[in-house]
């Protein structure tokens, strides 16, 4: 099942759902023909495209709105926060290429400071699948919530196994569950999951217990995955966005506003990143699942210096 | 909605607009006083929202959000107290509300919100409303129902390039159920338009972008009536009125003051505009000009 298929079945079934674009149809190029006047490209226009989506949410419908991820979240902010924050009117942002997934395009195109953008808006939610059939499994649940959402788009074939139902505000944590803490905790969402999931099995060959959540929504997030992972020696965060605002600033906060402590490291991206195709890319920004393995060994090296000391 | 051609405004109906406007303009002078507002701006618009509310609008007060009605969003939102005078004395709400302007305990505040009956959609940052309502005029069209969205633009706020972009995109959609009216008082918060960037000829723009324009003098209700009267058509385009205004319009030395653009009137103020308002005489302006931006 793609995410063009889910949607448009969704949209047959619901007339309330409208499929709108600014140009960008990638993910979408069989939707025209199966949803006709329902389907609404309005150029290169991202302003205007949020306050269409606006305008057509104030009349009951559901607008699912679809721009490359730095241009929707970037050249039109403001209309995001104000036109559909301020009241919470159910707008389902899409952004196309997130993060590491717009490869060989440059900075110009860097979604990765969209977490942080969209996080600080009050009520909107934000969804990070870590591959395709986790945005098919989230997308009718989050078209069903009332609330107004930001996607991180990815088409990616499973990136790491999914065990159970998908839930608004609930991670799926990989690893064995002996009853006290583990190792190490790997907590991350949307693509880099699967790297972490990957950086996992390494770590495990070196005798470690380790466990990944997938967060799977950064809003709402999961407060008791994310307090029981920090019960881990060391927890380590792995997001292809920049290290303030998104993942690691959320487990930060939710520590400090309970009063606990806990050895924490990022695996992020720091300025920007080295365009290439993706496979190359992941690896020089350190991204891939021997980087983040190698890193986390050093980082649980330096505790145990420490620690002695 | 098909093209309506109406008779004339009889005089009936003509004083009624102008017993109107006056209470409105009224309310927006006690709402300069206190904390103060965008006095300038409100009165440059007032007969314009007082008209289309009073001969264009199918709204019904008793029932703000009943589904068949007509859409009035008022994109550029500091001339609000014309808008809050409007739906107070039109029965939105009583006018008694008015006096808890800017008050904690109410949300009449310097910008629309829909929390006041008959507000449509909150503005105050421009160039937001009219892709807004081209989203809703397009809903309008894929329903198949005829009701218009009439969308208030300051010529200041065209400035902004989501006015343009939404320009494009309505034309390119072929929404001629939407209606813009530019309130064009000739001045943005400090200078006049023509002084900063240029925006003549404005109705030519919109013609050039595939729409439908005819300017007007916006304070003229018979020149108004002819103007809306033949607005309607379902040729594809979508519509502008280019509406010539005066700001500060009926308070004498109030008008095209550059420094008045935000008012906060003394008790002294407010109590001889409202008698200027009824035929006495100019008001000397006795408070410092205020600027804010």
């Amino acid at each position: 099942m793609s995410y063009e298929r889910i949607l448009g079945d969704l949209a047959e079934r619901d007339e309330r759902i409208v499929v709108m674009t600014a140009e960008n149809r990638a993910a979408i190029r069989g939707l025209p023909a199966r949803l006709g006047s329902r389907f609404i490209d309005t150029g290169i226009t991202e302003m205007t495209l949020v306050g269409m989506a606006t305008g057509l949410a104030l009349r009951g419908r559901i607008p699912v709105v679809h721009a490359l991820a730095a241009f929707l979240t970037l050249r039109a902010y403001e209309f995001i926060r104000t036109d559909i924050g301020i009241t919470g009117v159910p707008v389902k942002l899409v952004g196309y290429v997130p993060g590491i997934l717009s490869e060989a395009n440059g900075p110009t195109h860097q979604a990765i400071e969209d977490l942080a953008l969209m996080r600080a808006i009050p009520g909107l939610r934000v969804f990070c699948p870590a591959d395709g059939p986790e945005l098919v499994a989230g997308l009718p649940h989050i078209v069903a919530d009332p609330h107004p959402w930001y996607i991180r788009y990815v088409d990616a074939a499973a990136r790491l196994p999914h065990t159970g139902e998908f839930a608004i505000g609930r991670a799926e944590v990989h690893g064995d569950d002996g009853g006290t803490p583990p190792d190490v905790s790997l907590v991350a969402c949307g693509y880099t999951a699967g790297e972490a999931h990957g950086a996992a099995e390494i770590l495990r060959q070196d005798g470690l217990r380790v466990h990944v959540v997938n967060l799977r929504t950064l809003v709402p997030v999961d407060e008791s995955a994310l307090l029981e992972a920090a019960r881990a020696d060391l927890v380590v965060t792995v997001e292809d966005h920049r290290r303030v605002g998104g993942l690691h600033s959320r487990l930060c906060e939710l520590l400090v506003a309970r009063g606990l402590r806990a050895n924490v490291r990022a695996v992020a991206i720091e300025d920007w990143f080295t365009p290439a195709l993706l496979a190359d890319a992941i690896v020089h920004a350190g991204l891939d699942a021997g980087s983040i393995a190698a890193r986390t060994r050093a980082w649980l090296s330096q505790l145990e210096v420490d620690h002695v000391r | 909605m098909t093209t309506r051609h109406r008779p004339p405004l009889t005089p009936a109906q003509l004083a009624d607009l102008q017993d109107l406007a006056l209470a409105v303009r009224a309310h927006c002078v006690r709402m300069a006083g206190g904390g103060g507002c965008f006095l300038g701006a409100s009165l440059s618009c007032a007969d314009l929202v007082v008209y289309l509310y009073r001969h264009v609008l199918q709204v019904d007060p008793r029932q703000p959000d009943r589904e068949d009605r007509d859409w009035f969003l008022l994109s550029k939102g500091h001339d609000v107290p014309a808008l809050y005078g409007t739906l107070a004395e039109l029965g939105f709400f009583p006018r008694e509300r008015l006096a808890k302007h800017l008050s904690p305990d109410d949300c009449l505040y310097w910008h629309p919100n829909r929390g006041v009956p008959g507000v449509e959609y909150h503005s105050g940052s421009l160039g937001h409303l009219l892709a807004v309502g081209a989203g809703v005029a397009l809903d309008l069209k894929l329903r198949g129902h005829d009701q218009k969205v009439y969308v208030l633009l300051g010529d200041g706020e065209l400035n902004e390039g989501s006015v343009w972009e939404a320009v494009l995109v309505a034309a390119a959609h072929r929404l001629d159920n939407l209606i813009v009216v530019v309130d064009r008082n000739g001045f943005q918060a400090n200078l006049r338009t023509e002084e900063l960037v240029p925006l003549e000829p404005i109705a030519d723009k919109f013609r050039a972008f595939g729409w439908y324009a005819a300017g007007v003098d916006g304070h003229d209700f018979n020149a108004l009536h002819d103007v809306f009267s033949e607005l309607g058509g379902s040729d594809g385009r979508p519509r502008a009125v280019i509406a010539t205004t005066v700001r500060g319009r009926g308070l004498r030395n109030l008008e095209a003051r550059a420094d008045r653009w935000f008012c906060r009137l003394s008790d002294g103020e407010v109590a001889g505009f409202l008698a200027e308002l009824r035929g006495g005489g100019a008001v000397d302006l006795d408070t410092p000009g205020l600027v804010v931006r």
